[in-house]
């Protein structure tokens, strides 16, 4: 909310209730679109009034209680439009007349006497369904993302297009427009059921990942304060996971997010310099986000239902285990980044096990994996390709091939912080064999 | 008033005569000198935006063809000796202030931390109509 007075636990408590009361205006009136609307109307309305008048007894009932006569206020007017409109449409044949949505039954009280967070089931399952909502397939990534933190997160407008980069005016179209496409393919506020609801957990699980990767990966130099969406991907995760706890792809995605969230201190220097993984200062990683990741992973593991994000956490759970990058268990990363691969065609995942498969093996093994890559048409002239060869023909010696590898990868990456790592690489290198 | 500020870098053989011949120093002094110039911007109440674009192996040149589908060939046009490197955009208060900004940065420190006097044009941007046109 980022209002001027209210405290973070003031902050935390509205975010928290966010995506509760959006389920019960969504219940009550069935519109998600407007309800939406009158939920932020209602938080922005808290973060003003609360810190003067502090919180109310009962926050939730409060915010509901806005946010219903906001919603009813809107309707209202909307009815007395249509009134005027109806001249109109009674001339229109019958089959271009569009039925008012029926009223959908209030499945729970509104403005209950519940108070505080404490949420019930069906808030939970509100959450739940909210999530599937905003991720559903039908909308594009970017929109995913942002509805999600808005519905979901309870984040503002502003507030999500200052961690996108972009004006704040594209990122309400970009919502309203995810919205309106909610509308039109007609996605019905229920939980899905049987083999689609694993596939929509799926996509779920999916745009949480991206929000992570998005906070992390551009958490460095002078963006700095984009590291929050780490933050709240992983309070979505966790979300997620305490709604669902027996689904181990969700307990996994929590997992592989504090796993690598952990490393984030040590992962540049003050300058902006990134500091890759063998050089980093473990001191400065999170002992307590590593302590929780590898509890919540070896927990998961046992339960025998193994997936993609799991591997992941625990490939990263055994370099956070290691107290020195020459302790880390090669052996075993390779073996899960074995497992990985047979479980998805992911171009990425091969670079990865070429790596662990050189420092097992020797960089022969590595540079001869990474040759299918060559014909891969995802990954040939990706600069991830180009880097990580140079960093195996480095390994083995090659330093000229590996100099002209670097400055391919340079040549193409799209990161700045990326591309000064790698014309470094060069250039130390160069120094290395006296080519200045 | 708000200026574009463009740096262009020399198009050909970046690899054997530009940042990729530097010794790994320079490169670290030119990034943070970047890095300081953008921070310094930000203090003055004079930034508005700053990008780095990606190399130019990467560019493409898009005409719309006959049927209005792009017609993708590579980029930067043929005849460019240079390539646009990067960009700011400013919000000063004269000419004269934008003039010694791009000075700045036209002078940031290249091999053995000899000012590089890059070309960089400057360009004012255009605002919205007075209120009564």
């Amino acid at each position: 909310m980022n209002a001027d007075g209210l405290n973070s636990t003031g902050e935390n408590l509205l975010r928290e209730l966010a995506p509760q009361i959006l389920g019960a205006v969504v219940r009550r009136f069935g519109d998600f679109s407007k309800a939406e609307d009158a939920v932020q109307e209602a938080l922005l309305a808290a973060a003003v009034q609360w810190p003067g008048e502090g919180v109310p007894d009962n926050p939730r009932g409060w915010l509901i209680h806005v946010a219903v006569r906001r919603m009813t206020d809107q309707l209202r007017a909307e009815l007395a439009r249509r009134r005027r409109e109806t001249a109109v449409v009674t001339q229109s044949p019958p089959e271009q007349q569009v039925a008012p949505a029926p009223e959908l039954p209030a499945l729970h009280a509104l403005g209950s006497t519940s108070t505080g967070v404490a949420a019930d089931a069906a808030d939970q399952d509100d959450t739940l369904i909210l999530l599937f909502m905003c991720c559903h397939p039908a909308l594009t990534r970017p929109s995913a993302i942002a509805l999600t933190l808005r519905a979901v997160g309870g984040l503002t407008t502003a507030e999500i297009a200052n961690a996108f980069l972009v004006p704040e005016a594209t990122m309400a179209q970009r919502i309203s427009r995810a919205k309106q496409r909610i509308k039109t393919s007609g996605v019905p506020f229920r939980m899905p059921m049987g083999s689609e609801r694993d596939e929509r957990l799926g996509a779920v699980l999916h745009v949480l990942y991206l929000i992570f990767n998005e906070g992390y990966a551009s958490s460095i130099g002078p963006n700095l304060q984009r590291t929050d969406l780490s933050n709240e991907a992983i309070r979505l995760a966790r979300t997620v996971h305490n709604v669902l706890p027996g689904d181990t792809e969700a307990a996994g995605l929590l997992a592989l997010m504090l796993l690598t969230d952990a490393r984030r201190p040590a992962r540049t220097a003050p300058d902006g310099e990134l500091i890759p993984l063998a050089a980093q200062d473990r001191r400065l990683w999170d002992r307590d986000a590593i302590a929780e990741g590898v509890a919540l992973i070896s927990q998961t593991l046992s339960k025998g239902a193994v997936g993609a994000y799991q591997l992941q956490a625990a490939i990263a759970a055994v370099h956070d285990e290691a107290a020195r990058a020459e302790d880390t268990d090669w052996p075993q990363i390779l073996a899960l980044y074995g497992l990985l691969k047979r479980m998805s065609d992911n171009p990425m995942v091969t670079l990865n096990h070429a790596i662990a498969a050189a420092m097992v093996h020797g960089p022969p093994a590595g540079l001869d994996l990474l040759r299918a890559l060559d014909a891969d048409e995802r990954m040939a002239g990706h600069y991830r390709l180009a880097a990580v060869r140079a960093h195996l023909l480095e390994m083995s010696g090659d330093s000229p091939a590996a100099i002209e590898r670097y400055q391919a990868a340079a040549a193409r990456t799209t990161s700045i912080p990326e591309r000064n790592y790698l014309l470094t690489q060069a250039a130390r290198l160069r120094e290395r064999i006296g080519q200045m | 008033m708000k200026y574009m500020l463009m740096m262009h870098a020399p198009r050909a053989g970046w690899k054997d005569a530009g940042i990729g011949t530097w010794p790994q120093e320079d490169i670290k002094s030119h990034i943070s000198f970047m890095l300081g110039f953008n921070k310094e911007l930000t203090q003055a109440g004079e930034f508005v935006n700053a990008q780095g674009l990606a190399l130019p192996e990467e560019a493409r040149v898009v005409r719309a063809g006959r049927t209005g589908a792009p017609e993708v060939t590579d980029g930067p046009f043929p005849e460019a000796k240079e390539f646009l490197a990067g960009f700011w955009i400013i919000d000063c208060d004269s000419k004269e202030r934008a003039y010694e900004l791009a000075a700045r940065v036209s002078a940031a420190p290249g091999k053995g931390g000899v000012p590089l006097n890059m070309p960089i044009e400057v360009r004012e941007v255009m605002s919205a109509p007075p209120a009564d046109l």
